[in-house]
């Protein structure tokens, strides 16, 4: 069954690192929905969130192909546990000052935030899972979106660890 | 020949080596190559790597070898690697120097060869800029490396070297890059080499799990039809003997792949040929009705599959034994995975190996290959290629070591050549090289001074690497080249003939040098066989001559490889033609 997986990549953090991984992912046919990066809690070594789509058997052929590029130092498929996943989105919409207050409601709603007011657009920041920003995309599109910007899922499983 | 021992004993070059002076990247390098206990490197200088090859300059301890193309260098490297299972080491300047061996570290990706690749590359101050002869090789070779190094500091080169030799050489072997900028090469450190390697990310499995081990031998101990197909692995991994052991112990059959030949020897009672797309008859058909398949150290290849939803369609149970466990489950599904290095799972197997109830199964498929040998006719007026390969045989005594380019000629060698001996068939199997066969010959003789190592070439082929002719006859490498030669690219005209219906594309190769003038241009003598009494007068003497000789044999043009499986078929859909 195809569905939608979150995998979790630690990495030493060397040049290059990125290119290999996502380069495996091109060539082996895996596809990549998001990719996230930034620094872990140990000193040296990143981690990767990447979102991915595929059957069972796809997953597990990323996670070990994954594991034989000698700078991965773990991968586990955060979608197998309960986890937290967020995104961030900025986005740039068209806003007249009569159109403001309707805009800052749907912002209200969604807890979210402007982050700019311009002379005629706002700059909306929201957080949330994607399914969260999928919808307040579609909220906003009657008053034009001029630019989007996402940043991809990171994510975590829930509770203690081991 | 080439290999020259240093006069020094083996403790007192490693002392000298491990003093802690202030040297050069240059000298390190070298330093950590003998260390690694390297005794001959293949190599072709320029810009970037002059202050390598000046650093070799006068060294009496250190061996290289000028190919004449980068390319030849790395195939050498990855022949002398295979012949002996130590690491391969082949050096090359930047940009063109670097791309050339593109070729060689993809063929050694594929075969799991392990080759320590070291490239120059222009300054790092440079780097970036488009510099005269620059390349990013550590890019365009990441996806056919194991792993890649970029060097950016001179005190890092030791630790690299050794991880590099390390992860080569262990797990799944493979290539390693180690990409030097030439300030890097001329910087000066004190040398410190590590004497253990530590990477977090990198700890191949090597003993197997014992539950999977014991719930392989129930397996076998309650099969009725089972087979092996030893591939690769079983070279590798130096598991030929335990491999007959267990074969004995459990009276399996036994298939080998392509790579896997001589892994099992071809004079076993249970072995049954090599499979897949022009496999013998008996191994195609074993491996359709068998019960219990067990893969050991091979990844089925669609080449030896075919079609994958109709291979081994009556196998209750896949076991499937391999180092990498990326290999397990990628092509058929496995119900008993044993990750783990092949000559550790089989010594561990041993303790407990019970015989399959194999009896009835060892006689059906036993009389099957006595009634379906691979078969050729023969011809008293046209040379056949087939009749060349088994004179090449009979002459050798089977005991040689034989490189094979890629086409008809390889599949006849494997064929017709019977290797009883592991690391004796020396062949571009994964990546099917052309031009792999005459220079990895180079290298194999050069790791096997004392043993006769047969190039066998096609028309094709040996123009892609013919070059390297002049080290043969320079340095008095005594390989003895076989052409095989038709007039044509034989494999690309038999696919032309069978699937595209006689429309010959492409593949004429008539205005070929005259082979004996190419190689006498050389220096290496050249001899010429039209017929079957040329072929073996001519062939004998090559034997008999020392150094170097090339024999050409002109064969019959359209002679096929049968059996031939053709593409989305299963592979007991075999074409027979003339060998039925």
């Amino acid at each position: 069954m195809i569905r939608k997986h979150t995998i979790s990549v630690l990495v030493n953090n060397q040049p290059g690192v990125l290119q290999r991984v996502s380069g495996l992912f091109g060539r082996r046919g895996f596809n990549i929905e998001s990719i996230t990066v930034g620094e872990s809690e140990e000193k040296g070594l990143s981690r990767m969130v990447i979102v991915t789509t595929g059957d069972n058997q796809t997953l597990e052929q990323i996670q070990k192909q994954l594991y034989k590029l000698i700078d991965v130092i773990k991968v586990v498929d955060l979608s197998s546990h309960p986890m937290v996943a967020r995104e961030l989105a900025l986005i740039k919409v068209n806003a007249e000052p009569a159109a403001r207050p309707e805009i800052l409601g749907v912002v209200e709603t969604f807890r979210a935030a402007v982050v700019d007011i311009g002379p005629c657009s706002l700059i909306v920041q929201v957080v949330g899972d994607s399914e969260k920003i999928d919808a307040m995309v579609e909220l906003l599109k009657p008053y034009g979106i001029k630019e989007l910007s996402r940043t991809g899922a990171t994510a975590m499983i829930r509770g203690a660890v081991k | 020949m080439i290999v020259q021992t240093t006069q020094k004993s083996k403790e007192q070059l490693r002392a000298e080596l491990l003093k802690p002076d202030v040297i050069t990247g240059s000298e390190m390098l070298l330093r950590s190559l003998l260390l690694e206990d390297v005794d001959c490197v293949f190599g072709y200088p320029g810009g970037a790597v002059l202050y390598i090859y000046d650093a070799m300059h006068g060294n009496p301890d250190f061996n290289h070898l000028l190919t004449r193309h980068e390319q030849g260098a790395i195939h050498a490297a990855d022949g002398y690697a295979r012949a002996t299972g130590k690491v391969g080491v082949c050096i090359a300047t930047s940009g063109p120097g670097a791309t050339n061996l593109v070729t060689g570290i993809a063929t050694a990706y594929m075969d799991s060869v392990p080759l320590v690749v070291i490239t120059g590359n222009v300054a790092t101050s440079v780097i970036g800029t488009d510099a005269f002869q620059e390349a990013d090789i550590t890019g365009i070779t990441m996806p056919i490396t194991k792993h890649s190094y970029l060097v950016r500091d001179v005190r890092d080169l030791p630790r690299i070297i050794k991880e590099a030799f390390h992860i080569a050489s262990t797990g799944r072997k493979g290539p390693v890059l180690i990409d030097i900028p030439k300030d890097v090469s001329n910087d000066k450190a004190p040398f410190y080499y590590p004497e253990k390697v530590e990477i977090r990310g990198y700890n191949p499995t090597v003993q197997p799990n014992k539950l999977q081990v014991e719930r392989m031998l129930e397996a076998i101990e309650e099969s009725e039809r089972p087979m092996i197909i030893a591939g690769h692995g079983v070279v590798s991994s130096d598991a030929s003997a335990e491999l007959i052991e267990f074969v004995n112990r459990t009276r399996i059959p036994v298939v080998t792949t392509l790579l896997g030949l001589g892994g099992f020897p071809s004079a076993h009672e249970l072995w049954l040929g090599m499979p897949g797309m022009h496999g013998a008859y008996t191994a195609n058909k074993a491996l359709q009705s068998c019960d219990l398949l067990i893969g050991i150290g091979a990844r089925f290849d669609d080449r030896v599959t075919m079609k994958v939803n109709g291979f081994a369609p009556n196998a209750k149970k896949i076991v499937h034994i391999d180092i990498d466990p990326a290999e397990i489950g990628k092509i058929v599904s496995t119900q008993i995975p044993v990750v783990g290095d092949v000559k550790a799972v089989l010594q561990l197997a041993l303790q407990k190996a019970k015989p399959a109830r194999s009896e009835a199964w060892i006689s059906h498929v036993t009389r099957m290959k006595q009634e379906h040998p691979l078969r050729y006719k023969d011809s008293e007026t046209e040379l056949k290629p087939q009749y060349v390969i088994e004179m090449i045989h009979e002459t050798t005594k089977g005991e040689a070591i034989v490189t094979t380019d890629v086409g008809q000629h390889q599949m006849w060698a494997a064929q017709y050549y019977r290797f009883n001996h592991p690391r004796s068939f020396i062949s571009s199997g994964g990546l099917g090289t052309m031009g792999f066969g005459f220079p990895s010959a180079i290298g194999a003789q050069l790791a096997s001074p004392g043993r006769t190592v047969v190039s066998i070439n096609g028309d094709g082929g040996m123009q892609m690497c013919s070059q390297e002719l002049a080290i043969c006859a320079i340095n008095n490498i005594p390989v003895k080249i076989a052409v095989i030669n038709n007039q044509v690219l034989g494999m690309v005209r038999q696919w032309q003939e069978i699937i595209y219906d006689n429309r010959y594309s492409h593949i004429d190769l008539a205005g070929s040098p005259d082979f004996v003038k190419l190689a006498e241009a050389y220096g290496v003598k050249g001899l010429r066989a039209t017929n079957k009494e040329e072929a073996r007068r001519a062939w004998t003497e090559a034997l008999e001559t020392p150094g170097p000789v090339l024999v050409e044999f002109v064969v019959r043009k359209g002679e096929n490889v049968y059996p031939m499986v053709t593409q989305g078929n299963t592979i007991d859909d075999m074409i027979l033609g003339d060998s039925e």
